[in-house]
C-alpha cells in the first residue's frame, strides 16, 4: 500500500546569511497553487528579517565582491550543476506555482539553469566589455573599471516564480554584488527552495538571503534602508515602485525601474543591462612620465 | 608680505568681452524675455560690480523652452550623426577661437582665477565638445547595440562652480546623441550660458536644439519636473540631487547626477612629497575648493605628519590670493555671499568643535567675497570639517597609521566621488585604489580631468558618468 | 661679492672663511648627517631613502611656474637681477686671449650705453684662461669662475682631476666649476664621488667657492638628480649646478625646480645654504624670468642674489640686455644694438 505512506512536507524558510532561519514574526502566510490548493506555508517575513538580511549581505559583500571573477563564476556555475540534478523537484514547484503543464515548467527550469551558465560565463569578461583605458590628452595611464555597487535589494518577478527569479539574481551576484531578495509573493516556494541549492554550491552565505512575505511590507524598510546601495524594482506594480523609487532617494539608491509592463519575457537572452545597472564605474589616473629627465634618447 | 621679488599686476584685459547690460532667455534660437518680464542680476563676486541683468525664467518659460526642444528634436534625432557631428565640431572650434573671451567672462561671473579658466576650463571645454563631436556618428560602436536612439529632451540643470565646462559636460554628449537640451545654468553664473547661445547661432544650430533657461532653483525645479523632459541630468549639491531624484520618481524619465564629495587624498610616508604638496594644494585650493571632487580630507600617514604640514604650511604662503583677473593669481573670489557665509560658518564650527586652524598670512580684499586658504589639524573622524562638504578652501588634517586604516577612514562617509593616493609603491597604489569607494582615484595627482574619462561617484556623490563613452549612455535609450 | 644674505644664513660663506673648520664641517645641522658618509653603504642607503621624484608631478608645477606674469617693474627688478647672476661662459677649443678679454669686458660693463646696467657675476673659463680672465676683470666686482677636474666628461685620474683644480686656483680663479663622475654615480659608487669631491674641495681651500656640476642630463632620472645634489651639498658644494652644456638635455626648468627643493630642504636640515646654478640652454630673457619665479616660490628670496643663484649662459645676457632696453625705451631692441663677443 505505498500510496498510503503519508509524505513528508516540506516547512519552508527563509535563506539569510547562508542559514536557514524561520521569519522573526513567528508568522507564516498560505501559499496555494494557481488553483488555489494549500501548498505550504511560508514564512512572513518582516522588517527586521528584512535587517537581517541586510546586515547578511552587508557582511558577505567584502569577500564576495573581492573574490576573483573566475572564482565567482565557478560557484555560479555550479549553482546550475546542482539545480541540474534537482531538476525535477523545481519542474513541480514552477507546475504547481506558476499553473503550468509539467512540460512547460520544464522548459522554465532549464531556461533557468541555463540563465546561471550565461551569467556565469559573463562573471570575468564584463569588466572588459564595460571597462577599459581612457587615452587621455597627457601623460597619465586612465583605467575605468566597473564595481560593484554593493547591496542590492531585489524585488523579484511577480508571475515568473523560478526564472524570473533567476533572471534577476544572477546578474546581480554575478557582478560581485549581494543582495537581498524579495520572492514572488503569491508564488515563493521555488524561490525558497532556491536557497537550498545556493547553500550547497559554495555560494558564501550572505551573497544571497531570501525573503518571502508580503512584498510592499518588506520592500519599503529596504528602499529606506541607509545601507542598501541600490533597488530592483522588477516585481514592484507601479504604485509601489513609485513609493519605493521616492524612498531609495534617501541615500540616492540606484533604482532599476519595473518594465513598463507587465510581461517581461523572461525566456529572451538578457543583455547586459542588468549587469550595469548595478555596477560602479571606477576611474584611476596613475602618472607616467617620461623614461628620464631628460627624456628618453634610447 | 613684501618680498624682494614683487610680481606686480599682470591683469588679463576685460576689453575682450562685451557684456550686454541685459540678457534674455534663449529659447527656440531667439533671445526673449521671460513671460513675466522677471529679471535678476549678476555680479562678480570679486568686486561685487552687476554685470548684466538675466531674464527670470518661470514655470511658462521653461515649459515653451521643453516645447521648443520637443519640436526641434524630430529633425535633430534624424539628422545623421556625422551632420550632427559637424555642428560640434563647429562649436568646438567656435569655443577655442573664442576662448580668450570666454575665459574673462568667466572670471568676471564666477570670481575664479583667469589661469583657471584659460588654462583649465576653456581648454576642457573646447575638447569636451571635440570628443563628443567624434562619437555622434560612430553611436553603433558605443558597445549599447546597433543605432542606439536618444531619449529626447534633456532638461539639465548645472552648478556655479565650473558654469561653462559643465555646460560642455552635459550638452555635448545630449547632442552627439540625438537629444535637445534644455539647460538651467546657475543662478549666480548665468553669462557664459548666454554667451553659448551666441556661439550656437554662430555655429548654425538649428532653433531650438539647445535652449538655456536662466533663472533660481525654481527655474530648475520646474525644468526637471516638467512631463515632456525625457532625461535629467543634474550636477549640484547632494541634498538637491535628492530633491531631484524623488521628483522624478515613477517617471521613465533617465536621471544622471552628480553631487557633492569629501575626497580623501591619502598620503603614504613613502610619497614624493613634493608632488604630494602640489597635489594636496591643488586637490582643495583649485577653484577656491568649490569642486565637488576636492580633496577636502588629507589623510596623512602619522609618521610624517609634522614634516608634511611643514611643507604644506610653507607652500600655501605662496599662494597669491587676489584680482581673478590677475594672471599671476592662484585663489580668487568665492563665488556668492551666501557660499561664503556657508564657509565661514563650517570653519567657525570647526574651531568651536576644536580642531586647530591656520592660515597663511594675506589680506583679503575689501570688497567681494574672500575666504583664505585655511587648514585644519588634529581632526578626527568625528569633526564636522571632516564630514560635511565645504565647497570652500578648506582643508582637515587627520592621520592614519596602517593603509587598512586609510582606507577605512578614506570610506568612512556617505560621499564616493574622488580620492587620491600619494605613495611610491605600484602594489599599494593599486591595492588601495581597489579598496576605495570612489569613482575617480588620482594617483600621485589630483583633480585631473578628460573628455575621453568617465566622471562621477559612488553613493550619496550619484549615479551616471560624464566623460568618455560612458558618457553617451545617460543620454541613450538602453 | 656685489650682495651678501643675511650672515646667519650664510654660514657656508662664513666658515668657508674658516681654514680650521671648513664649510662642511662645524655647523650642528651636518653633525647629524655625519654617519650618512661613513661609508658607501650608509651613503647609498641615506640617498635612496630620500623622498622619490614623480615626473609628472614635478614637470607640471615646474611648467604652472612658467605661467606667471611678470611684467613693468617686477619685469625690470628681474631683468637685472638676471643680468647680475649670469656667468658668462665661454668654453670652446676656439677659446683665444681675445676672446676671453672681450667677454670679461662684457661681464664688467654688459650695456657700453647704459651704465644703470648691472655687471655680470662671473665669467666663466677653462682653467689655461684664468689669468686672462682674471686682467680683463681685474678691477671690478666680477668673479672668474674656471671649470676643472676634466670638464665636460670627468673621465681622467683623480691626479689629473685635481692637478686641473690646483692649477685654476692657483692662478686666482675665484670659483671652481667641477664636474662629478657620473660614471661612478650611475654604478653606484656614491662615496667614491663623495671623496672626489671633497678632496676638490680641499684644493678649493678658503680662495675658491666650490660649483658642482651633476651634468643632470647624464644622470637622467629626477631621483638621481635629488640623490646627486644631496650628495653634493653633504661633500660641502656651496653650488650645485645642473649641467656642463655640453650634452643634449642641460638646464631645464624642472630639474632646476628639483635642485631648488633640494638646497631648500638641506638648508632647513642643516642651516647650510647652498646656491643653485642652472646652465645651458637657458637663451631668452623670458626663460630666465622664469626661473627667477622658480627661485622664489621654492627655495624663496634668500636665493635672489648672485651669491645664491647664477645663470651659466652666452647668448642669455644679450636678450636680457635687449629686454631691459625695450623696457626702457619702449621700443623693440635689435641685436645691432648690443654687443657681440
Amino acid at each position: 500500500m505505498s500510496d498510503a505512506r503519508l509524505s513528508v512536507f516540506k516547512t519552508y524558510k527563509l535563506y539569510v546569511g547562508g542559514k536557514f532561519p524561520r521569519s522573526e514574526s513567528g508568522r507564516v502566510y498560505e501559499v496555494t497553487d494557481a488553483k488555489g490548493k494549500w501548498l505550504a506555508n511560508a514564512p512572513l517575513s518582516s522588517r527586521k528579517d528584512a535587517r537581517d538580511a541586510v546586515v547578511a549581505a552587508r557582511k558577505a559583500f567584502g569577500g564576495w565582491s573581492g573574490a576573483t571573477a573566475y572564482n565567482r563564476g565557478q560557484i555560479l556555475y555550479r549553482i546550475a550543476e546542482m539545480l541540474e540534478g534537482r531538476r525535477d523537484q523545481y519542474v513541480a514547484e514552477v507546475a504547481d506555482a506558476e499553473g503550468l503543464s509539467k512540460p512547460k515548467a520544464a522548459a522554465q527550469v532549464d531556461a533557468a539553469i541555463d540563465r546561471w551558465v550565461w551569467y556565469a560565463g559573463w562573471t570575468d569578461k564584463i569588466a572588459q566589455v564595460v571597462g577599459g583605458g581612457n587615452p587621455v590628452a597627457g601623460p597619465f595611464f586612465n583605467l575605468s573599471t566597473p564595481e560593484p555597487t554593493g547591496v542590492v535589494a531585489v524585488l523579484a518577478p511577480q508571475k515568473s516564480s523560478f526564472l524570473g527569479l533567476v533572471s534577476v539574481i544572477a546578474p546581480v551576484i554575478a557582478t560581485g554584488n549581494t543582495a537581498v531578495v524579495i520572492a514572488s509573493e503569491k508564488s515563493p516556494l521555488p524561490a525558497l527552495s532556491l536557497g537550498e541549492v545556493l547553500a550547497t554550491s559554495d555560494l558564501p552565505g550572505g551573497v544571497v538571503n531570501i525573503l518571502s512575505g508580503r512584498t510592499a511590507e518588506i520592500a519599503a524598510p529596504l528602499a529606506a534602508h541607509q545601507d542598501v546601495n541600490a533597488i530592483d524594482l522588477t516585481g514592484a506594480d507601479e504604485t509601489l515602485a513609485k513609493e519605493l523609487e521616492i524612498a531609495a532617494a534617501d541615500n540616492l539608491k540606484r533604482v532599476l525601474r519595473p518594465h513598463p509592463v507587465d510581461g517581461t519575457d523572461w525566456s529572451a537572452t538578457p543583455g547586459t543591462d542588468r549587469m550595469t545597472a548595478f555596477l560602479e564605474t571606477k576611474t584611476v589616473w596613475h602618472p607616467t612620465g617620461a623614461l628620464g629627465a631628460s627624456g628618453s634618447s634610447y | 608680505m613684501a618680498s624682494v621679488f614683487e610680481y606686480a599686476p599682470a591683469p588679463e584685459s576685460r576689453s575682450v568681452v562685451d557684456i550686454a547690460p541685459s540678457y534674455g532667455l534663449f529659447i527656440d534660437g531667439e533671445f526673449t524675455d521671460a513671460a513675466d518680464g522677471k529679471v535678476f542680476k549678476t555680479v562678480a563676486p570679486a568686486t561685487e560690480e552687476v554685470l548684466s541683468e538675466v531674464a527670470e525664467a518661470g514655470e511658462a518659460d521653461v515649459d515653451r523652452a521643453v516645447r521648443a526642444a520637443r519640436k526641434a528634436f524630430e529633425k535633430w534625432s534624424a539628422l545623421p550623426g556625422t551632420e550632427r557631428a559637424k555642428y560640434l565640431f563647429r562649436i568646438a572650434r567656435i569655443i577655442q577661437e573664442r576662448s580668450r573671451e570666454l575665459a574673462v567672462l568667466e572670471t568676471l561671473d564666477n570670481g575664479k582665477p583667469i589661469r583657471e579658466t584659460r588654462d583649465a576650463d576653456l581648454p576642457l571645454v573646447a575638447a569636451h565638445f571635440f570628443y563628443y563631436a567624434g562619437w555622434a556618428d560612430k553611436l553603433d560602436h558605443a558597445g549599447f547595440g546597433a543605432s542606439p536612439r536618444p531619449l529626447g529632451v534633456a532638461g539639465q540643470v548645472i552648478p556655479w562652480n565650473f558654469p561653462l565646462l559643465m555646460l560642455a559636460w552635459k550638452i555635448a554628449p545630449a547632442l552627439a546623441t540625438g537629444n535637445t537640451v534644455v539647460l538651467k545654468p546657475a543662478e549666480t553664473t548665468p553669462l557664459s550660458a548666454l554667451f553659448f547661445a551666441d556661439i550656437c547661432r554662430q555655429a548654425g544650430l538649428p532653433g531650438g536644439v539647445v535652449n538655456i533657461v536662466t533663472g533660481d532653483g525654481r527655474a530648475g525645479a520646474a525644468l526637471t519636473a516638467h512631463p515632456d523632459v525625457n532625461k535629467v541630468a543634474f550636477t549640484g549639491s547632494t541634498a538637491v540631487g535628492k530633491q531631484i531624484a524623488r521628483t522624478v520618481a515613477g517617471t521613465r524619465k533617465k536621471l544622471t547626477l552628480e553631487l557633492g564629495g569629501k575626497g580623501a587624498n591619502i598620503v603614504f610616508d613613502d610619497a614624493p612629497i613634493d608632488q604630494a604638496v602640489e597635489g594636496i594644494v591643488n586637490g582643495i585650493f583649485f577653484n577656491q575648493g568649490q569642486v565637488c571632487c576636492a580633496g577636502s580630507r588629507l589623510l596623512v600617514q602619522e609618521s610624517i605628519h609634522d614634516e608634511l604640514l611643514d611643507s604644506l604650511k610653507r607652500r600655501l604662503t605662496t599662494l597669491r590670493l587676489g584680482d581673478p583677473l590677475d594672471k599671476n593669481t592662484d585663489i580668487g573670489a568665492i563665488n556668492s555671499a551666501e557660499q561664503l557665509a556657508r564657509i565661514t560658518a563650517l570653519a567657525d564650527q570647526g574651531e568651536a568643535e576644536g580642531a586647530d586652524r591656520w592660515s597663511p598670512s594675506c589680506e583679503l580684499p575689501s570688497s567681494g567675497y574672500w575666504f583664505a586658504p585655511t587648514l585644519f589639524t588634529n581632526v578626527t573622524q568625528a569633526h564636522t570639517v571632516a564630514r560635511d562638504e565645504i565647497f570652500g578652501p578648506v582643508l582637515s588634517v587627520l592621520t592614519f597609521r596602517t593603509p587598512d586604516e586609510a582606507v577605512a577612514k578614506a570610506n568612512n562617509t556617505p560621499y564616493g566621488l574622488s580620492a587620491g593616493i600619494w605613495t611610491e609603491k605600484g602594489s599599494r597604489i593599486l591595492a588601495v585604489a581597489n579598496k576605495l569607494r570612489a569613482g575617480v582615484i588620482w594617483s600621485n595627482t589630483f583633480n585631473k580631468f578628460d573628455p575621453t574619462s568617465p566622471f562621477g561617484g559612488y553613493k550619496e556623490s550619484g549615479f551616471g558618468r560624464e566623460g568618455g563613452r560612458h558618457g553617451l549612455e545617460a543620454y541613450l535609450d538602453v | 661679492m656685489p650682495t651678501t644674505a643675511p650672515a646667519a644664513q650664510d654660514p657656508a660663506q662664513d666658515s668657508a672663511r674658516d681654514p680650521e673648520t671648513g664649510p662642511a664641517h662645524g655647523l650642528h645641522g651636518l653633525h647629524a648627517l655625519a654617519d650618512v658618509t661613513a661609508s658607501d653603504s650608509t651613503l647609498r642607503r641615506f640617498l635612496h631613502g630620500l623622498p622619490g621624484v614623480d615626473t609628472v608631478g614635478l614637470e607640471a608645477r615646474a611648467a604652472s611656474l612658467g605661467t606667471r606674469s611678470i611684467k613693468t617693474t617686477a619685469k625690470a627688478y628681474a631683468l637685472d637681477l638676471a643680468i647680475s647672476m649670469v656667468d658668462l661662459t665661454t668654453l670652446e677649443g676656439a677659446d683665444t686671449p681675445g676672446k676671453v678679454r672681450a667677454l670679461g669686458a662684457k661681464a664688467v660693463r654688459p650695456d657700453p650705453t647704459d651704465r644703470t646696467a648691472p655687471a655680470a657675476a662671473a665669467v666663466c673659463v677653462y682653467p689655461d684662461m684664468v689669468p686672462t680672465a682674471k686682467a680683463a676683470v681685474a678691477g671690478s666686482a666680477v668673479q672668474v669662475a674656471s671649470v676643472a677636474t676634466a670638464f665636460p666628461a670627468g673621465r681622467a685620474s683623480r691626479a689629473v682631476k685635481l692637478a686641473d683644480v690646483q692649477e685654476a686656483v692657483a692662478a686666482g680663479a675665484d670659483e671652481v666649476d667641477m664636474v662629478i663622475d657620473r660614471g661612478a654615480f650611475l654604478a653606484g659608487h656614491y662615496l667614491k664621488v663623495y671623496d672626489e669631491i671633497t678632496a676638490v674641495r680641499e684644493v678649493c681651500g678658503t680662495s675658491a667657492r666650490l660649483k658642482v656640476i651633476f651634468e643632470t642630463g647624464e644622470l637622467s632620472t629626477y631621483d638621481n638628480i635629488r640623490r646627486a645634489s644631496w650628495l653634493g651639498m653633504l661633500a660641502g658644494a656651496d653650488f650645485i649646478k645642473t649641467s656642463t652644456g655640453k650634452v643634449a638635455v642641460n638646464a631645464t626648468p624642472a630639474n632646476t625646480l628639483l635642485m631648488l627643493e633640494a638646497v631648500r630642504d638641506f638648508r632647513a636640515q642643516t642651516g647650510v645654504q647652498v646656491g643653485v646654478k642652472p646652465a645651458g640652454g637657458i637663451r631668452t630673457a623670458k626663460d630666465a624670468v622664469k626661473f627667477l619665479v622658480l627661485v622664489n616660490e621654492t627655495a624663496g628670496e634668500d636665493w635672489l642674489d648672485n651669491h645664491w643663484f647664477r645663470f651659466g649662459a652666452s647668448s642669455l645676457l644679450n636678450d636680457l640686455l635687449m629686454q631691459r632696453q625695450k623696457l626702457a625705451t619702449g621700443r623693440y631692441s635689435g641685436p645691432d644694438y648690443v654687443t657681440v663677443d
